[in-house]
Order: structure tokens, then sequence, then C-alpha cells
């Protein structure tokens, strides 16, 4: 059985784009900057891991890392 | 001859695309796409001695590269023109480059965060219906000299806190240094001295008259160790903002409407499922990009093998890595739900676009309004359509019908 989902947002490359908090707003947030960070501890709770995986797909900056713990 | 033609040196028209490309050939403004098939298909990256000489990475890799690259890459001369003045007007943080360009950028990013935007949207949706009221009846319109054109400009004058009214000064401006300014120094010299002059004015009101829009917030950042920006600095960015604000995302709001004008497919789909718009937007923006930036080489280094000298210009065109089907599959198609999307539309890299969260909003809101309104249109025969030529490419004039089709 697949274990549950992790995602990490590298603050080294992130850049703003702001894709992934378009497209999976309960998983991703925001700073002053516009810059985004995973929410909590990033584990991605059941029923979002296809929201991790497209917003992961969609980072123009391949700042996101999903990880299945 | 007319007096427009005599005014431009004008470019031999292009023999060979590979080995003498011009991004300002009437052909690669009217239609690039195949134009970067060519090329891309000769090599990852290819020169022309046009523009002083310049090189041009054809794929999404290299533009990466090279966008991610500071230190060998400088951003001090963003455009690709006919001359290379010594001192181009600086834009920060566009034309910064690290370690200046941090500061200068996290300035300007929190006016700009989706948040941000949201608070600007009902603004930008009643621009939107005030264009349309205008027009909607006449059954056609010109939509980018009577829509497009003025939802950046006002919704950018609204959050500077100058008058919208202006817009047609900006638009002029603009037009001067990024399309004439390309081949014509004085042309760009001018321009820029205007709208120096014409935000100095606004600066200094507000030196006594302080305001809450962002020229104020400009005015009273501070730097790191507690100091006011220099008036250049605010002037700077100011003109940045207009400059980048304004015919980008006209281009990008027209580019859809274009497309969605000529493929009745999109359009019904689009207004049948209106929950589409998000991914519908990100893929217009990257079929449509209009944005095409420049490097100055600081240092020796490669582009994908290709040894390149300090002095040397990279054309770094963002819409044709958004065209490589390396990255994208079916990159010439659009297709609206696309779901991986990696596009480069803002830039990739520490320069990615300021005011892409407004581009998008302004887009969005663009799009719903008039979908909502005009849900049947589709390009005029009787009309042209004619694209912007250089670094911003989009419609200029785009005569569209409204209703079905009888």
């Amino acid at each position: 059985m697949a274990g549950k989902l992790k995602i990490r947002v590298d603050q080294d490359k992130c850049q703003g784009h702001a894709r992934c908090k378009s497209l999976a707003p309960e998983l991703f947030e925001l700073d002053e900057y516009g810059n985004a960070h995973e929410i909590g501890d990033g584990t991605v709770p059941a029923g979002l891991e296809d929201k991790a995986w497209l917003a992961q797909t969609n980072c123009p900056e391949i700042a996101i890392t999903v990880t299945e713990e | 001859m007319s007096d427009t033609e005599s005014f431009l040196p004008e470019h031999p028209p292009v023999a060979d695309w590979v080995n003498d490309f011009d991004h300002t050939d009437p052909r690669w403004t009217e239609n690039p796409f195949p134009i970067w098939d060519e090329l891309r298909a000769a090599s990852p990256v290819v020169h022309t001695e046009r523009f002083l000489g310049c090189y041009m990475p054809t794929t999404y890799e290299a533009v990466r590269a090279i966008a991610n690259d500071t230190e060998h890459f400088s951003s001090r001369r963003v455009i690709v023109r006919d001359i290379r003045p010594e001192q181009t007007a600086k834009a920060p943080p566009i034309t910064s480059d690290p370690p200046e360009h941090k500061p200068a950028k996290q300035l300007l990013l929190p006016p700009f965060t989706p948040d941000a935007m949201k608070k600007l949207e009902p603004r930008v949706r009643a621009i939107c219906n005030e264009l349309i009221d205008e027009f909607i009846a006449d059954g056609k319109c010109d939509a980018a000299a009577r829509y497009t054109k003025h939802i950046p400009v006002r919704a950018i004058a609204h959050m500077l806190g100058i008058p919208e009214k202006d817009g047609d000064l900006f638009i002029n401006w603009i037009h001067e240094i990024l399309e004439l300014g390309i081949k014509s120094q004085e042309t760009l010299m001018k321009a820029a001295t205007e709208m120096d002059t014409y935000f100095a004015g606004h600066i200094e009101h507000r030196k006594t008259h302080p305001t809450d829009d962002l020229i104020s917030t400009m005015m009273n950042a501070r730097t790191k160790d507690g100091q006011p920006l220099s008036d250049e600095h605010v002037r700077g960015s100011l003109r940045l903002l207009l400059i980048a604000g304004i015919d980008t995302t006209w281009s990008a709001i027209g580019a859809s409407l274009w497309h969605l004008a000529k493929t009745p497919v999109d359009r019904e789909r689009l207004v049948r499922e209106p929950s589409l718009m998000p991914l519908a937007v990100e893929e217009l923006l990257r079929a449509y990009s209009p944005v095409t930036m420049a490097r100055e080489v600081m240092k020796e280094t490669t582009i994908s093998g290709c040894p390149v000298k300090p002095g040397n210009m990279v054309l770094l065109s963002f819409p044709a890595a958004n065209r490589d089907p390396k990255m994208f599959p079916d990159a010439d198609k659009v297709v609206l739900d696309r779901k991986e999307n990696r596009h480069a539309a803002f830039g990739l890299g520490i320069h990615r676009c300021v005011g892409s969260n407004l581009a998008r909003m302004e887009m969005t809101v663009a799009l719903e309004e008039w979908l909502k309104r005009i849900p049947d249109f589709r390009l005029d025969p009787a009309g042209k359509v004619t694209w912007s030529e250089g670094t911003v490419r989009g419609p200029r004039q785009l005569p569209v019908l409204f209703g079905k089709t009888a």
C-alpha cells in the first residue's frame, strides 16, 4: 500500500510564480513576498494527492518535491 | 515612401533565418511559430550579425539555463536594439543583477501578491464592463483598440495613483520605447525623458501631499540600512511598472481573444465550462507568451555548447521556449486543460515578472467579462489583424464581429 505523500518547497528555487497556490490552495501558502511554503509539515491529507502532483508538475522553477513516506 | 518608413532605418528582409534571424522582420511579427521551429530544428542556439551581433537560444532548456545563470548573463540590457548606448535608463529590478537585485525586487513584491490583486479585482471588472458598454451595441469592434488596450493601463494607473485618463500618454511612450526605440535612439531618449519628467512631478507632489498609492509606497520604502530610495530609483521602478505592466498584458488578453475568435470549439468550451478558466489562462499564456527579454554576456561561457563572449547580446525568447515540443507535447496546439504546464511566460529565475499575479488577474477578468457579454464572436473578414513587433508581441488591431455566423 502506498504511503502518505509529503510536499516541500525549496526556498532557494521558489520565485513566487504562485502556480501551486492557485492549483492546490489547501497545500500551499504564500508569504508577504508571494513566495510559496508548504502548509504545516507538508503532509498531504488523504484525497489531495492529485493536487500535490499537479502543483509539482506545474512549478516553473521545479521547486516542489513530492515524496512518499 | 511614407514618412514613417523613412523615419526608421529599415532592416533588409531575412533570406536565411538560421544564420541571419531578425525578430523585427514583418514575417516574424506576423507568424513567428514556423520560424522558431526552423531555428530549433537547426540548432539549440542561433546567431545573427544584426543588432551588432546577437545569439538566440531556441530550446526551453537553454532559455532556463541562461535565466538561472546571473553570473555570466547580466540584465543591465534587457532589450536587443540596433544601438547599444553606454548609459541606458535603469529600471530596477528588471535591469538589476545580484546583489542589488533582491532588495530592489523585495520592495515591489508585497503590493503584487495574489491577495493584493484580489482587492483590485472589482475595479478591473468594472473597467472591463465600462469598455464593453461603449461598443457592444455596434455588433462589432476592434477588440485591441477598444478593449484590451485600455484594461492594463487603467489598472496600473489605479494602483500607482495617477489619473486613468493619462493612459494614452503612457501607451504612446511605451510604443516609442519598446517598438520604435529598437531602431531609433532619439525616439527612445525622448520618450524616456518625457516619462521621467511626468513621474518627477508626481513624486514632488507627494512629498507635500502623501497618498496611499504605489508611488507613495515606493517613496516611503526604506533600504536595509534605513535609507529612503533615491528619486532616481523610484522613477526607474515606476518607469518599469508602466512599461512592463501595460502592453504585455494588453498583448496577452488580445492574443487570447484572437485565439477564441478563430477557434469556436475552445470559445464554446470556455463559455460552457467557466471553471476551466485558470488552466486555460495558463495555456493561452504558454501558447501566446508576449514577452521576449535579453541578456548581455559578462564572462566567457557557452550556451548549449556554443561559446559566447563578454559584450555579446542574447535574445531570451520565452515565447519560443514555450513552443519547444521537447518540453510541451503538442506544443503547437492550444490544449485548454493542459495538465502539465511549466510555461515560462513570466520568465524564469530571479527575474520572474513581479506583476505576474496582476497580469493573470487582468487576463482572467477580461476574458470572463467579455465571454459573459459577448459569448459569440469571430474575426471580421473585412478587417486585418496586426501585431506589435519586437520585445512584446500581441494584436494591435483585432477587428471582430459579434454574434453567431448567419
